[in-house]
């Protein structure tokens, strides 16, 4: 887990309030949570909407985890920052054996 | 002045889809979009795609396929078998899919708010890529599953059809009903996209399937109303019917035809009239289809093309009974003269038969066209049905500007009416009924003819008598009366 590296993608279209605000919302939750184990890159579909055809992208903002396994896709503006870390497994919803505890303090930072 | 005219009437694209650009009054509204609504099973995606063959066949109009439930291999594989080649159409930059379906091997969340930013510009990508003036979706219920803020898809929805209004794109959209009568979608998109809504329909009438379509509104612009039925034929794909719409406009011939027996012409005023209709009524036994016969080979004899539906007898028992009564309907037919179509009434449905009909009718291009007996029709389909296929029929034909003479057989054995005969009296302009007369124990037969439109004819219910030669018609029941209410009494004079 500890090691594991996080690639993520996040599909937007065009400089919106709403593309703004998705990429913020990543930016700093990756800040706290991934420091140093992460890429992150940003692709604006209006430029290249082929990509959104291969990914079969209906909605954006969508934001896909495509490492570690399993793949995610996260829709929205990622304004729920808990709601987000549960979409990447960075956080289980609650009593998992292993790290629900700690994470859950981070959640409402 | 050009703009003025812009703004009173709406622009329509002529589809191609056979019989809806009649009851549409041409086309669907141009640069709108328009929702297709139906339960499942109503034919809604062979439309979508339709709409974009047809463009593709007749028009050399592009189109793009937006699919949110089916993947695009299972339409492609689907539609080959309305003979729609779409793999060949992609790779020539006629077609292109935007597929929206459901991905199996990831989940995905709704964290905040989101629009449809991604799917919109895949569709305008598309669009240009192939410079397409079509536009279908296929079917907006599966998006409302794959993503759970439903007010958020509502508005979106609108804004696609914003987007490819901006972009002079004719579109349709189609959506789950739950019923058949009743709200018009699921999910309530029709607030959002609801200039122009088309409702399929297939309903469960006394056991029968019947697919109906309707158009519930255009705004701003004309179409017919009410419940018109359609078939999808393989090859071919959904045929409208467009019924009530049909207008009366055929000519009228004043050119005589033989009725294949110059007694009865003599009855007739001197024959047939070249493009009339022509009903024989009576019950079984009594001479329908000997009456056919003659007709069928009079036309021939005169050197005209006749075609025959027979749904009561199978070809042998025809062709017998014409040698029987000194008619070779085999050399009428090596000489191409005679085609016969034999087929049971339950092979298919009325709409079916309805399209067959006309398709050899149009290919073959008789003079003359026999249907013995248009009564073994009704069992097949409700009387709503039936009525709407007897008059659809009648009309057809009779733009075509052939004769046609169709037998119906009356339920009693003396007098009495059958339904076919109270769908279609109006609509024909003769109407020969035979009927028979029990006299002092004994079966007779006899011929009247009841209506003869624009010209006169005999009134006499006249004695028929039939043997190797065929049909004679005798003298006249003179000391009978009573005969055509079934129920003879013998006058004595």
């Amino acid at each position: 887990m500890i090691m594991s590296k996080h690639i993520l993608k996040l599909y937007v279209t065009g400089n919106t309030p709403r593309s703004e605000r998705a990429i913020a919302n990543l930016q700093r939750i990756c800040e706290q949570e991934l420091k140093g184990r992460y890429t992150m890159k940003v692709i604006n579909i209006l430029e290249c909407p082929q990509l959104a055809e291969d990914e079969k992208i209906i909605a954006t903002p969508t934001l896909i985890k495509e490492l570690p396994p399993p793949i995610r896709r996260i829709i929205g503006d990622l304004s729920n920052t808990e709601k987000v870390l549960i979409g990447l497994d960075l956080l289980t919803i609650s009593n998992d054996e292993r790290e629900g505890e700690t994470k859950n303090e981070h959640s409402h930072a | 002045m050009n703009t003025r005219t812009h703004d009173v009437s709406v622009e329509k694209l002529k589809t191609g889809i056979p019989g809806f650009d009649f009851l549409s009054n041409g086309g669907l509204p141009k640069g709108r979009t328009t929702l297709v609504a139906g339960t499942s099973g109503s034919a809604k995606t062979i439309l979508a795609a339709q709409f974009l063959a047809e463009g593709v066949i007749h028009s050399n109009e592009s189109g793009v396929f937006v699919t949110f439930e089916e993947s695009p291999s299972d339409i492609r594989k689907n539609m080959m078998g309305l003979g729609w080649d779409i793999p060949q159409w992609e790779a020539e930059g006629k077609w292109a899919f935007v597929d929206a379906s459901p991905s199996v091997g990831y989940e995905s969340v709704e964290v905040g708010s989101f629009d449809l930013g991604a799917l919109i510009s895949r569709i305008e990508h598309a669009v240009k890529k192939v410079g397409a003036t079509r536009v279908s979706m296929d079917s907006l219920g599966a998006i409302f599953t794959q993503l759970t803020t439903s007010s958020i898809v509502r508005s979106e929805l609108f804004r696609i059809s914003v987007v490819l209004k901006g972009m002079s794109v004719t579109s349709v959209m189609t959506v789950e009903r739950t019923q058949e009568y009743g709200e018009i979608s699921r999910y309530g998109v029709e607030e959002f996209v609801a200039d122009n809504v088309l409702i399929l329909r297939n309903a469960l009438e006394e056991e029968k399937r019947r697919r109906t379509m309707e158009i519930l509104k255009f705004r701003g612009t004309h179409h017919q109303k009410g419940e018109f039925p359609f078939s999808v034929v393989p090859n071919e794909g959904i045929i409208v019917i467009p019924l009530s719409a049909i207008e009366l406009r055929h000519k009228s011939s004043p050119l005589r035809i033989t009725s294949g027996s110059s007694e009865l012409d003599k009855m007739c005023g001197g024959g047939f009239f070249r493009d009339s209709i022509i009903l024989v009524s009576g019950a079984t036994g009594c001479g329908k289809t000997l009456i056919t016969t003659e007709f069928i080979a009079g036309g021939a004899q005169e050197g005209e093309k006749c075609l025959l539906f027979a749904f009561e007898e199978s070809r042998e028992q025809l062709f017998r009974n014409a040698t029987g009564w000194g008619y070779n309907f085999e050399k009428m037919e090596n000489d191409g003269k005679l085609r016969v179509v034999c087929a049971y009434p339950e092979i298919s449905s009325l709409e079916e038969h309805l399209i067959r009909m006309k398709d050899v009718i149009s290919k073959f291009k008789p003079n003359r066209v026999a249907i013995d007996s248009l009564s073994a029709l009704e069992r097949i389909s409700t009387i709503k049905g039936f009525r709407e296929f007897v008059i659809d029929l009648t009309s057809f034909i009779k733009h075509q500007e052939l004769a046609g003479l169709f037998t119906a057989t009356t339920p009693t054995l003396t007098g009495g009416t059958s339904v076919t005969e109270t769908h279609i009296s109006t609509i024909t302009d003769s109407i020969i009924l035979l009927r028979y007369v029990e006299m002092c124990g004994e079966m007779r037969r006899g011929i009247m003819v009841l209506k003869m439109r624009g010209s006169a004819h005999d009134k006499e219910i006249r004695e028929i008598t039939i043997d190797n030669t065929g049909m004679h018609i005798g003298k006249p029941f003179t000391d009978v009366r009573g005969i055509l209410a079934g129920n003879p009494v013998q006058v004595s004079q």
